[in-house]
């Protein structure tokens, strides 16, 4: 059966479909995990550790049991498997005898009011024994004794490509740091638990991956997985940090404890505290290359601080090796990527997956090559481009789709944005009027990153999708988590395209059925894009067989007996890297390009992000309002990195967990974007499209930290870039 | 705990009873009152995700004393928007054609925030919509769409005024 | 009462009185954040935005006397904004539309942090603050005002009325850092105001001390260096840099989490060069 796609119905593959929640969302009458409600519901509240490190003499919760109101206090001894963890279970639910970051939870407790809940953690006494925290990633392997059973390293991972001893006659070296950016998506962790009259419990929560929560929170439980049933409630943003557990396992424990319904809402600070962040990064690297600017080898050395548990560092170490040279041909290289435990901040999964780092510090690289040789940066570029049929750093052939010097060169060719208008607010500094029009000096910079698309390392993923259709009326359900990227919007365009149809319910997502996997890794739209589309084929064949030749007149052909059939989606296989880093454990790739012009303030250090131009690697286009989304708002997180997010962690301590000091981008801090799409479809992936949320965060950061660089002669081997470092 | 108070909310009165006295407008519209529109996303006033109207003044309702505002006439988005269902204002139409959505969090106070400024700047400049939206971040879009619905919503209000 | 709304000044001060423990509220924007993080247990309120002689701008001669109700959104229109245009300047710079519609100048002066936006100016243009308590009624120079990191001579039961400002003739400017083009606490402020007629330079630094500061003796340096003439004033390209350094010696600042003490002190200097030059020739 071939489809024709993109055409004939509106509203399907191709078009500026809108999302099915959009009047939801604007009318304010979404449901937002945040806004669930529940007869007799209780309020749940995590008591965390004010220590990096510390042990646990005691914990006397009685105080808080007096007072009025207070339902349950829960400790670690109330957990029937006091083990979760994302990929490998280094982490209490409740600690017990050790805390190993500021912010870990003790004690939870059920009541009537927040605030008294509130007060309830207030009054619980815990004995801490304060031990001197490890903070230093770079003593973790040094220290005597580990500050976790499981060791301080997550990963350490070496790639040997060619002869790593070649070199060639130009070389340029540097030291990065990559500060610790955190998601600050919108809306805080929610969730509510519900006991259910089987012994089970019902959970609707803010999720990235309701199948793999499912499992963590059944096993902590001592549950079956069928006796605990997550819904996906309304997700206010995600960007990774809702890939682990946050407050699911503690609801579900006070629900059961108390009989009753139990909802937790972080508040803005304990939403920094209580999830994952981007990982800080120390990297050094060395390029050589010909006098022509051809790189013969690259040398990097790369630690990330995973804090202190293990979450994704596993894979972040891996992302951070295999595309630490970006997408360049490099006949040698050696790199050697380390994730080490500390008593920081637990860090994991944010867009862009270890690539983030690795990429401001290879693009800074290649600006010096380009310096070294005398070359325009974007020729250098050009120069090393990968394309199909090169090789990367594990020696993985790339196979598909892979428009390197096509991005590059659409980027570059878009045209500069006019001078700024001559209005303070237009300028660095804003509303503050810190400068005048000639306190500033404009400066572009440009920069090319890469990523792989799904997970990795022969990792067997998949994705299920059903499809329903009763009376003409079609309902596809999966359980792949809408997190404000539009996956429901793909899910009804696919469906109208491939069944013909208007109308599409998409039902809620929950773990009444197969697994979708996770939102993240740039992979719904191939993962479940693909696992609804291969249900609506099979659905559409099951129509035409019964049609028997005739036209298909969907209602009538569903009235009797209504169509479903579900299917599982997988992408092809993938390996795990050998003891050298080389195998084939990459699915698919995709590349950006970024120039960034900005407008700076030398003498203060202030910048101003003016605009981004780029091109995209996108493989085809299933909604342009969608793409231009998340490029627009990758951008804007690649803008917070380069000149203002970070966490900022003191002896363990964070010490800006709030939206006052930890700065996001406002409307007078985004830059005006002009995108170019290059459409040169994927094989295998449905419709040919690649996942387009991640390559927008990445190289977008180091185009920008180029441009500060062009109008400051700063060295900027940091970000973000902080005022200080930019004045004399 | 408070005595019982009355709050004038989308012109009705409702009564507050049994609450505490150091509960926000915005904990008592969302938790007490049912209406969910305005967001708590940091309660801080930093995020400009509960914006609502006290009088007729854009503020945020998590730094507004809920038991303190019982003489004032407080519209929320649900008060903003047409009632029937589905029905929309021009600039949340605006909102959801051009993109301008995506998780929607911070949607209900950008959509306030935007029918603020258009009531006293109709033709505001690129400059005018950013400082007027500064104090409602979004996270997802990069503000992009965002400042295209605006535009859109403009364009819309002057041709009708035509 | 758990909420008090008194209707006059003197009712107010009566409740405060009656109950030392209440918390005056007016546009809430500093005491809600405490309240909602749970720092700050509530008994008592004083709602103070309906008290007639708490609002209202008004002229007296060469003073302009704001009511500590007043908001940051009025500060930002006329008459102050042509009045005293530093004023207008730094309100536009407090948070967002939405907290500029709600904080008043009053809850700025009450809460007295270094980084409170109006405060720069007040120091700058040598304004008083009127204070009412009990029997009592103060007018206090802003110079003797604050005794530390939110702290100052405010006392429990007592009641920001207004601040009066002088109307000077002159040109005057606010300047301000923050790493963020809007929405930003100041890492370091700096609010200018010249007198043509007492021929005087005024300067104050907001983020770069505990406490809003002066810079007097930059001050009288600069008016005894610079040329002065009925409609303007002129200062050396020389003097001027001397002048950011004088004024950056003023300031006393630490390393934290928004800057470090280097950087403030060299924004400082930065901005006071500026802002001379904007108001000189």
């Amino acid at each position: 059966m071939s489809v024709e796609v993109g055409t004939r119905t509106a509203g399907g593959i191709g078009q500026r479909a809108i999302r099915p929640d959009g009047v939801a969302k604007v009318r304010g009458e979404f449901a937002f995990a945040g806004d669930l409600w529940a007869e007799g519901m209780l309020w749940g509240q995590a008591l965390r550790s004010p220590h990096p490190s510390a042990r646990i003499r005691g914990i006397d919760v009685g105080p808080a049991l007096l007072i009025t109101g207070v339902h349950a206090v829960l400790t670690a001894d109330d957990v029937p498997v006091n083990r979760y963890g994302l990929e490998h279970r280094d982490q209490a639910v409740l600690a017990g005898d050790v805390v190993r970051y500021a912010g870990e939870p003790v004690a939870i407790v059920a009541a009537d009011h927040p605030d008294t809940a509130r007060r309830a953690c207030a009054a619980i006494v815990v004995d801490y024994e304060v031990l001197a925290p490890l903070v230093d990633p770079g003593l973790s392997q040094s220290v005597e004794r580990p500050i976790h059973p499981d060791g301080n390293v997550f990963r350490d991972l070496v790639i040997r490509r060619g002869n790593p001893d070649s070199r060639g006659p130009v070389v340029v070296e540097g030291d990065y740091e990559i500060g610790m950016q955190d998601q600050a998506f919108m809306g805080p962790e929610a969730g509510l638990a519900s006991p259910a009259a089987d012994g089970g419990v019902d959970l609707v929560v803010s999720t990235q991956w309701l199948h793999n929560d499912r499992d963590q929170v059944a096993d902590c439980l001592g549950l079956a997985p069928e006796l605990v049933r997550l819904t996906l409630g309304g997700v206010g943003g995600a960007f990774g940090a809702r890939e682990d557990v946050s407050l699911h396992i503690h609801a579900c424990l006070l629900a059961v404890r108390t009989g009753r319904p139990v909802k937790i809402v972080y508040s803005r600070t304990e939403s920094f505290l209580g999830h994952v962040h981007r990982h800080p990064a120390r990297i050094w690297m060395r390029h050589t290359a010909r006098p022509n600017g051809e790189i013969v080898s690259v040398e990097s050395r790369i630690l990330l601080d995973g804090g202190a548990y293990r979450s994704s560092s596993y894979h972040v170490t891996a992302n951070a090796a295999c595309f630490a040279a970006g997408p360049y041909r490099v006949p040698n290289a050696l790199v050697h990527a380390i994730a080490v435990r500390t008593n920081n901040p637990p860090c994991g999964a944010m867009r862009g997956f270890g690539v983030v780092q690795s990429c401001f510090a290879h693009e800074a690289q290649m600006d010096l090559l380009a310096s070294a040789c005398g070359l325009d940066p974007v020729e250098v570029r050009l120069r090393n481009a990968l394309a199909p049929g090169d090789e990367l750093l594990t020696g993985q052939r790339i196979e598909g789709a892979l428009p390197v010097a096509e991005v590059i060169r659409a980027c570059a060719a878009l045209p500069l944005p006019a001078p700024a208008v001559d209005d303070v607010l237009a300028r660095p500094g804003g509303a503050g009027r810190t400068a005048g029009a000639r306190d500033v000096r404009r400066g572009v910079g440009f920069a090319v990153g890469f990523k792989n698309l799904m997970y990795a390392e022969g990792y067997m993923d998949g994705s299920v999708a059903r499809c329903r259709i009763d009376g003409g009326v079609v309902t596809i359900a999966c359980a792949a988590a809408e997190v404000g990227q539009g996956f429901v919007t793909l899910v009804q365009q696919i469906a109208r395209t491939v069944l013909d149809v208007d109308d599409v319910i998409v039902a809620p997502a929950d773990t009444d059925m197969g697994s979708a996997g996770s939102t993240s890794a740039s992979r719904q739209t191939m993962m479940s894009g693909g696992a609804v589309e291969k249900v609506c084929r099979a659905a559409r064949a099951e129509l035409e067989r019964r049609a028997g030749g005739d036209e298909v007149d969907i209602a009538a052909l569903t009235a009797r007996e209504p169509v479903d059939v579900t299917e599982e989606y997988h992408h092809r296989l993938t390996h795990p890297l050998d003891a050298d880093g080389q195998g084939d454990a990459h699915v698919s790739f995709a590349c950006a390009a970024h120039r960034a012009v900005v407008d700076v303030d030398p003498e203060l250090g202030l910048v101003r992000v003016v605009h981004l131009a780029t091109s995209q690697d996108v493989g085809r286009v299933l909604n342009p309002l969608q793409v231009t989304g998340q490029i627009e708002g990758g951008i804007a997180q690649g803008v917070g990195l380069a000149v203002m997010e970070e966490l900022i962690v003191e002896g363990g301590q964070v010490r800006n967990a709030s939206f006052t000091d930890y700065l996001i981008p406002t409307a007078l801090d985004a830059p005006t974007v002009d995108a170019v799409l290059i459409e040169e479809p994927e094989p295998g992936a449905p419709f040919g499209a690649k996942g387009v949320g991640e390559p927008p965060t990445i190289s977008s950061t180091p185009a920008i930290v180029a441009a500060i660089r062009d109008a400051t002669d700063a060295a900027c081997t940091r970000v973000p870039v902080r005022p200080r470092d930019l004045v004399p | 705990m408070t005595e019982m108070y009355v709050l004038r909310v989308n012109g009705d009165e409702h009564a507050v009873a049994d609450a505490w006295l150091g509960e926000s407008l915005l904990y008592v519209l969302r938790e007490r009152l049912g209406f969910p529109a305005a967001k708590a996303g940091c309660e801080q006033g930093e995020c400009g995700s509960c914006s609502v109207f006290v009088d007729t003044t854009l503020v945020c309702a998590c730094l507004v004393l809920a038991a303190a505002a019982a003489d004032t006439e407080i519209t929320t988005l649900e008060g903003l928007q047409p009632s029937a269902r589905g029905a929309v204002t021009d600039v949340q139409r605006a909102f959801v054609e051009t993109g301008a959505v995506q998780c929607g969090f911070c949607t209900p106070g950008l959509v306030m925030a935007v029918h603020a400024l258009l009531e006293t700047d109709p033709e505001p400049t690129d400059l005018a919509v950013r400082e007027a939206i500064s104090g409602n971040l979004c996270r997802c879009t990069g503000y992009g769409r965002i400042l295209e619905a605006v535009e859109v919503a403009v364009a819309a209000r002057r041709g009708a005024a035509r | 009462m758990a909420v008090i709304v008194p209707e006059s000044l003197e009712s107010a001060l009566a409740a405060l009185t009656a109950y030392p423990d209440a918390a005056v509220l007016a546009g809430g924007t500093d005491l809600m954040v405490e309240v909602n993080d749970g720092r700050r247990p509530l008994t008592r309120v004083v709602a103070v935005g309906r008290v007639p002689e708490l609002t209202g701008i008004r002229v007296d001669g060469a003073t302009v006397v704001i009511g500590a109700a007043t908001t940051f959104a009025q500060l930002e229109r006329d008459p102050v904004a042509e009045l005293v245009p530093a004023l207008a300047y730094a309100a536009r710079t407090v948070g967002s539309p939405q907290i500029r519609n709600a904080a008043t100048i009053g809850g700025n002066v009450a809460t007295a942090s270094p980084a409170g936006d109006a405060l720069p100016v007040l120091v700058a243009l040598g304004a008083s603050v009127e204070i009412a308590g009990g029997n009592r009624r103060r007018l206090v120079p802003i110079a003797d005002y604050f005794t530390g990191p939110k702290r100052s001579v405010l006392d429990a039961g007592e009641l920001v009325v207004a601040v009066q400002v002088p109307v000077l003739r002159g040109a005057q400017d606010y300047l301000k850092v923050g790493v963020r083009n809007a929405m930003v606490i100041a890492v370091a402020s700096l609010a200018i105001a010249v007198d043509l007629e007492a021929r005087r330079v005024g300067i104050g630094l907001g983020s770069v001390g505990p406490t809003p500061l002066a810079a007097p003796e930059a001050c009288s340096w600069v008016a005894s260096r610079a040329r002065w003439r009925s409609d303007g004033v002129e200062v050396a390209d020389e003097d001027v840099v001397e002048f950011g350094e004088r004024v950056a010696g003023a300031a006393r600042p630490i390393d934290d989490h928004r800057g470090t003490a280097r950087y403030r002190r060299h924004a400082v200097s930065v901005m006071a060069r500026r802002a001379l030059r904007r108001c000189t020739r």
